[in-house]
């Protein structure tokens, strides 16, 4: 294979992508070679396993994943806002919509609220760390690479361009030949290891681990609506699993799982792939749901109306996403008995939504509401979804998605749940338990300019493109006609609008970073509600010192009224914690070679790297680190400095 | 404390390399044996029950109620059938639809075939209105 083959070659823009990472890249090492960083890289971050900092890594990926996606987003904007504009061509276009659909889904949504629900869900159930930190540490790293190996696609090969979907026949060997179909196949099975193993690690955790005495009935909202999300992880990623291996036989070893001419069935990837890809959509909205109740309470003050009827709305949902996923494909053509079964069962799903919609509703009402930028979010996404939601119904309804399948309505729809239900619980529980994770808030005024910045811009993005849709403007096309030009261009200029909003919002982390006021308290809100806050901040690596006894819902509260705190010197026992180790880093970065040479199909590279990622297995299967305990005294002395004591 | 764990779990390992040897059966029936579809697809069943004995016996908790306070897992394991269920038997409901690799006709008999079904189902669904 020659160089030019290799690379990405004949496009500006990916010149200047490259020479991007170059100088980036660059700039890193520079620094960290310069500040003699490497070993505090080494032992703070690359081999923790702290359920606290795997958080803090997730979300900043998250958020760099966001600024990649968002960059694709802009670059499409642009394109569209004129018709026969030559900013991008056909095929770069095809290109950046696929890689948009997969970072922000894959590599953005999941990776944020995962991250969030490592930080909180362990501090809010009382345990000192998830079930299986060695194991955390291994999905946070083969997400990592499996997001990196995802990236390099648009300098190295050439990225996918078969839609985030990846549709058969389209992605098939005979029509996408190439390694940029394989970037997508390799890239989400690597990264999706490390999801199945979080739904696993959460779902002990929070079964197993919680203080003595919380009920399941007791557990706070974020933390149902995380239990529930690992049981769809769990249920719903082994059938991406297998699509994506399906997948990958057919394209590198000549299988006819998905083809027309070797007896294959293309649709069945669209089948295999939404049975995944519906759960999948709850996977990414019900933490938001869990985030948005535990904002909403907090600032309203008040517990949360009716939790049980959420918790039980939220099992329902999850239950129902297993069986709508044909609402996906309509028109691929079950015939009107089929369409009309998964049409109805998509209907039932408004249902449990709309009553979370009045649990809501209800807390706010009567109530002295905190207007924080953490609630503003909250606020902000209860109207936004409604509207998502409504088109959702009407895109439900099987004859009339005859119309509206394809077009912007759609692109319209389903923005309007991802960006108003997941997008603004990312940014509501980041700004929400900011301090609790930096030890300082982020500055509000500054938070508000991003929030208005990026909600308005959403909704001039967003709205208009419903009704370029029902003009009959189809998705991923890459230039548009004269008629459509109007709305495309307050479209793309709401577009915009969010660019800002997001770049003010970094601007924000970096100002309160030098000019916030640090923390003294761990109830940085000082109305927190849930057991997280009862902890120092900055949160000691053993998180309790002492795990309080539970007898009630909203288990912080309590806990002020009787005036207890987590810190009891008379019960202080020695703590158990897990060393820190650097094998899932190096096992993943085995895979990732793996997975590099299947993507190229250099068998030899291929082979090598899955020995070396075995060998790392049987590794771990004879190591007998039992962990270390933290002895009283040292505990007294965090206690004592962090508490102020 | 660690003492006692310290040999090598030799049910893990006979378990994994039974199952890796079933996969490598399954695979030659498929790809190199001279059997007719009927024997191949009944008898990578069969493996395929066999397979997951294995993994429940062998790497789950099925057998372990007994020294561990646990119990076995019914609950989810019901749960995991039921999915199972839904994946296959959903499958073969959406895919109902009269696809075949039709090499006898041509294209255009397949379409016909494709839309008598179609039909079909339409009456179907009007009779069930009423």
């Amino acid at each position: 294979m020659q160089l030019d083959e290799f690379f990405v070659t004949g496009e500006p823009l990916i010149y200047a992508g490259m020479v991007s990472i170059a100088l980036v890249s660059a700039a890193i090492l520079f620094i960290l070679t310069y500040f003699k960083k490497w070993g505090w890289l080494w032992r703070e971050w690359l081999t923790t396993v702290d359920h606290k900092k795997i958080g803090v890594m997730y979300i900043l990926s998250a958020l760099a994943m966001l600024f990649r996606g968002g960059a694709d987003a802009l670059m499409m904007r642009t394109q569209l806002a004129f018709p026969n504009m030559n900013f991008l061509n056909a095929q770069h276009y095809d290109e950046i919509f696929t890689t948009h659909g997969t970072v922000m889904i894959i590599f953005m949504a999941m990776p944020f609220l995962i991250g969030l629900m490592n930080v909180v869900v362990p501090l809010q159930i009382g345990a000192r760390d998830v079930a299986f930190p060695y194991l955390n540490a291994l999905s946070f790293w083969s997400f990592l690479f499996g997001a990196m190996l995802f990236n390099i696609s648009f300098v190295i090969g050439g990225s996918p361009d078969a839609g985030w979907t990846s549709y058969t026949p389209l992605a098939g060997a005979a029509m996408s030949p190439g390694p940029g179909q394989n970037f997508y196949l390799m890239g989400l099975q690597l990264s999706g290891i490390g999801t199945l193993a979080t739904g696993i690690n959460f779902m002990v955790t929070i079964l197993k681990m919680r203080a003595p005495g919380m009920k399941m009935f007791q557990m706070p909202i974020f933390t149902w609506s995380t239990l529930i999300t690992s049981f769809i992880i769990v249920f719903a990623f082994p059938i991406l699993t297998v699509a994506l291996a399906l997948m990958t036989l057919d394209r590198v070893f000549g299988a006819q799982f998905f083809t027309l001419t070797g007896e294959g069935m293309p649709m069945m990837w669209a089948n295999l792939f939404w049975m995944w890809g519906h759960p999948e959509v709850y996977i990414v909205i019900l933490p938001a749901f869990g985030i948005f109740s535990e904002v909403i309470a907090t600032f309203a003050r008040k517990q949360l109306f009716g939790y049980k009827a959420m918790v039980w709305a939220i099992i329902l949902i999850a239950g129902l996403s297993f069986l709508v996923w044909v609402h996906h494909f309509f028109t691929m053509g079950a015939g009107a008995f089929v369409n009309s079964v998964f049409s109805i069962s998509t209907m039932l799903i408004a249902v449990p939504t709309g009553v979370k919609i009045f649990n809501w509703l209800g807390t706010l009402y009567k109530s002295r509401i905190n207007n924080t930028v953490a609630m503003m979010w909250s606020l902000a996404f209860i109207p936004s979804f409604v509207i998502g939601g409504v088109t959702g119904v009407m895109l439900g309804m099987a004859s009339a998605d005859y119309q509206f399948h394809n077009s912007y309505f759609l692109v319209a729809h389903f923005h309007y749940v991802l960006i108003a239900g997941t997008v603004f619980a990312c940014f509501s529980g980041l700004v929400f338990w900011y301090p609790k994770m930096f030890g300082h808030k982020l500055n509000e005024r500054l938070g508000k300019w991003s929030f208005w910045f990026f909600v308005i811009g959403f909704h001039v993005c967003f709205f208009p493109q419903y009704f370029a849709g029902l003009d009959g403007m189809p998705r991923r096309v890459f230039t548009i006609i004269p008629e459509w030009m109007p709305l495309n261009i307050i479209s793309s200029v709401g577009a915009f609008g969010m660019g800002i909003g997001f770049a003010i919002f970094v601007f924000t982390v970096v100002y309160s970073y030098r000019y916030s006021e640090r923390e003294k308290t761990g109830d940085s809100w000082d109305d927190g509600r849930t057991l997280e806050w009862a902890t120092p901040t900055p949160v000691p690596f053993y998180n309790f010192a002492t795990v309080p006894h539970i007898n009630s819902m909203d288990a912080y509260v309590k806990l002020k009224e009787e005036g207890k705190t987590t810190f009891d010197e008379d019960k202080l026992e020695p703590i158990h914690m897990p060393s820190n180790t650097g094998q899932p880093f190096i096992m993943m970065a085995f895979l990732f070679v793996a997975s590099f040479g299947v993507v190229f199909e250099w068998m030899w590279m291929a082979i090598a790297g899955l020995i070396a990622g075995v060998v790392m297995m049987v590794i771990r299967s004879f190591d007998y680190d039992e962990g270390f305990h933290v002895e009283i005294d040292e505990i007294k002395r965090t206690e004592r400095s962090t508490r102020g004591l | 404390m660690a003492e006692h764990n310290k040999r090598i779990p030799m049910q893990h390992v006979v378990g994994f390399v039974l199952s890796i040897a079933l996969t490598l059966l399954a695979t030659w029936a498929a790809l190199g044996s001279n059997l007719s579809t009927t024997w191949i697809i009944s008898g990578i069943m069969i493996l395929a029950v066999i397979q997951a004995g294995i993994q429940l016996f062998m790497f789950m908790h099925v057998v372990e109620f007994k020294s561990q306070n646990g119990h076995v897992p019914w609950n989810m394991m019901f749960h995991g059938a039921v999915l199972a269920a839904i994946i296959v038997a959903g499958s073969l409901f959406v895919m109902s639809f009269g696809f075949t690799h039709d090499h006898d006709g041509d294209d255009h008999q397949q379409h016909e075939q494709q839309e008598d079904d179609g039909q079909e189902q339409h009456d179907e669904g009007e009779h069930e209105g009423h």
